[in-house]
């Protein structure tokens, strides 16, 4: 029922001016997709939803809070206080920040493990880590906002870091600054640019949508569809599915905003700032730990100084994920038949788990150990393994087509609406 | 379903091994916090209105000569407040505003005057600026007590089987002892088993009878700390009450949701094979 067929004439007129109608109906309501999606490909909706909730509770914040260092703290504490229902439109904010993460990094490692960045689904990956990087800066300054005590000295140690650039590197940071400490000039210009942010998400997801629907989905198989018989269209099948899984991620989700609203937080940061006071340790959010890890688990190498090594050490780390589609050497996708490839997968997993741990304790003893080797293993997966397991992996041998494997011999069409796939 | 099972599994694993990693990450060094039972504990729990009341008599008699409690107004003990206040009227809110003057102005002759304080008011602080609180506890300052509840819970405090930040408070106001008989005290300083490095700078506030309750509650020191951290918790959140009972709602409309949308899903993935 594509839209210039419409029933409404209004809709006809519109859409022959504007092909909106023709558009939402051709990537919303037919696009064809691959029909064995499992739950993990769930994750990429979710993320969606999270960032319009983070976007339109964010708004909301925006309205009641105040950037000025004197007034910050309390204004937010005003919100949870004196705002209706304040203390719901943050709490929703703040958990917001970890969901999204917890989302988008299920997401990322969906992508690892059934290969969704390979041919020809590169730029989309790519795409897919310029949204990570922007959501790390935007949760960075976000955190700041608040201007508790975590959210202070956050904000110098991660900004001192450039520092380590040479020669430029201090004049950055006081340029970052908009003065020679973390004061009022920051904080405004991280508010505006906390607010900027998002959009910059909005425009480069609406990219990696595009990117996606080029190609379509990859699937647990890691297979191309051969014909109309291996897809469905989107609606009504995945946005049903899509719209339970919604509803599972909403109560889990809803059970730390109601109940365990600061559990993923800091104490640390409901005591105002204290320029004058450094807190027993300064720790990032949970998301941002292993990252964390990487950066001060890097020694002194040769003549670069350890702060600098730390720096590239951290960056690189996701420079890595840039160029992964072509570090992995393997013609396969899917890690269901990739015998070796897949238990490789589960050592990075564990490996960013244990860079997590590290990152939450202090650089003493066993911990600067595990620290070190994590951040290596990390290294040595990306520019040792995933090249070298293309080379010597025998995968298993790939079904025939997405419906022989769902089926065991050829499906048949997938109600009565289905689409012809593009060739 | 059954491709769900194992899904849902692995998802679990996955969030719990999120969640543990900043559990590790909280151990401490130092005694481990002894827990106390709460009226606020747990998904149902309100603030016992008696005991934050008791608390608030505490308070008033004994923190408030050196702890300010900025971010609480004296609105929102009365019916206004957020959660509807501590029980409270309008007209006892007005009487224990007026108790305490503030500095207002400028009026019509450009000069400041005193005033008994208003509803409106938040609690009028013990000194007029950080540096006399300080003068007057050689060097220290005591912090103010409006998120002391918040800013204290040991990491995932918030989760219920560690020690929150109620816990904490309440241990240290009953955790006073003589210091081991090998260790010299600093000048000015106590021997307290929980605070972190045992030296705090201040003296042991309640003991047995140092407020004698209007509700003939027997004034104990561990009745009088549990009062006042039920009523400095009560100050920290005092939408708690709104937060738990809204989940519950949301909680359930989000179960029912849920459940049909899985038959819905269930009844159009019929026919695909």
């Amino acid at each position: 029922m594509a839209a210039p067929q419409s029933q409404n004439a209004l809709v006809r007129w519109i859409d022959r001016r504007l092909p909106v109608f023709t558009f939402i109906n051709h990537e919303l309501n037919e696009y064809p997709t691959p029909k064995n999606l499992s739950y993990w490909w769930n994750f990429g909706s979710l993320a969606g939803i999270m960032l319009v909730i983070m976007m339109a509770t964010g708004i909301f914040l925006a309205m009641e809070y105040t950037p000025n260092v004197n007034l910050a703290f309390d204004s937010v504490e005003r919100i949870m206080r004196d705002v209706n229902w304040g203390w719901l439109i943050r709490y929703i904010h703040m958990n917001g920040a970890s969901f999204f993460f917890i989302v988008v990094y299920i997401h990322i490692f969906r992508g690892l493990y059934y290969g969704s960045y390979k041919e020809p689904r590169e730029l989309l990956w790519i795409l897919g880590v310029i949204i990570l990087l922007c959501m790390m800066a935007t949760a960075f300054m976000g955190y700041v906002l608040p201007w508790g005590q975590m959210s202070y000295w956050g904000a110098t140690v991660i900004t001192n870091l450039f520092g380590a650039i040479p020669v430029v590197g201090n004049d950055i940071v006081t340029w970052l600054w908009g003065g020679f400490a973390v004061d009022n000039p920051t904080l405004n210009r991280f508010y505006a640019l906390h607010y900027l942010m998002p959009f910059v998400i909005l425009g480069v997801v609406g990219l990696h949508i595009m990117a996606l629907h080029t190609n379509g989905s990859n699937n647990p198989l890691g297979i191309d569809r051969k014909g109309p018989q291996d897809s469905i269209p989107f609606h009504p099948y995945y946005t049903i599915k899509d719209s339970f899984g919604l509803g599972v991620f909403l109560i889990i989700f809803c059970i730390f905003v109601f109940y365990f609203p600061n559990a993923l937080g800091d104490p640390q940061n409901y005591i105002r700032a204290n320029p004058l006071q450094t807190p027993p340790e300064i720790v990032p959010e949970w998301y941002f730990l292993p990252f964390y890890a990487m950066l001060r688990s890097v020694p002194d190498i040769l003549f670069i100084k350890a702060k600098l090594a730390g720096v590239l050490t951290m960056f690189g780390s996701i420079f890595l994920l840039f160029i992964l589609p072509w570090l992995d050497t393997s013609p396969v996708r899917s890690a269901r038949f990739r015998p070796v490839y897949k238990w490789w997968f589960w050592l990075l997993v564990i490996d960013v788990f244990a860079l997590g741990a590290v990152g939450a304790h202090r650089p003493e003893g066993w911990w600067i150990v595990i620290g070190r080797f994590g951040t290596l293993y990390y290294y040595i997966h990306f520019l040792i393994v995933f090249p070298l397991l293309g080379i010597f992996e025998r995968p298993l041998p790939l079904p025939t087509s997405i419906s022989a494997a769902v089926t065991k011999g050829g499906g048949k069409l997938a109600g009565a609406s289905a689409p012809m796939e593009k060739p | 379903m059954r491709r769900l099972a194992p899904t849902l599994i692995k998802g679990a694993l996955i969030g719990a091994g999120l969640l543990l990693a900043p559990i590790v990450a909280q151990a401490q060094e130092e005694t481990p916090l002894p827990r106390t039972s709460w009226s606020f504990d747990g998904p149902f729990g309100t603030y016992d209105r008696a005991a934050v009341q008791r608390g608030f008599q505490v308070y008033q008699s004994v923190c408030s000569n050196c702890h300010s409690l900025n971010l609480v107004t004296y609105d929102d003990l009365g019916p206004n407040g957020p959660g509807g206040g501590i029980g409270y009227s309008e007209d006892q809110v007005k009487g224990i505003a007026a108790e305490k003057e503030v500095t207002d102005g400028p009026n019509d002759q450009g000069e400041m005057f005193q005033r008994p304080a208003r509803p409106s008011d938040h609690f009028v602080p013990p000194f007029p600026n950080d540096q006399a609180n300080r003068a007057a506890h050689n060097g220290a300052l005591p912090p103010d007590l409006s998120l002391i509840v918040k800013e204290r819970a040991a990491g995932l405090g918030a989760l219920p089987w560690s020690a929150s930040g109620a816990d904490y408070v309440y241990d240290i106001l009953t955790g006073f002892k003589n210091p081991p008989p090998n260790e010299k005290l600093p000048d000015n300083s106590y021997y307290n088993e929980y605070f972190p490095g045992h030296h705090i700078a201040m003296p042991p506030p309640l003991a047995d009878d140092t407020v004698s309750y209007s509700d003939g509650t027997k004034a104990t020191t561990a009745q009088e700390a549990h009062d006042v951290v039920t009523f400095l918790t009560w100050a920290a959140e005092p939408t708690m009450e709104d937060r738990k009972r809204n989940g519950a709602k949301v909680l359930i409309f989000l179960v029912v949701l849920t459940g049909l949308l899985y038959a819905a899903k269930r009844k159009i993935w019929a026919d695909v094979h």
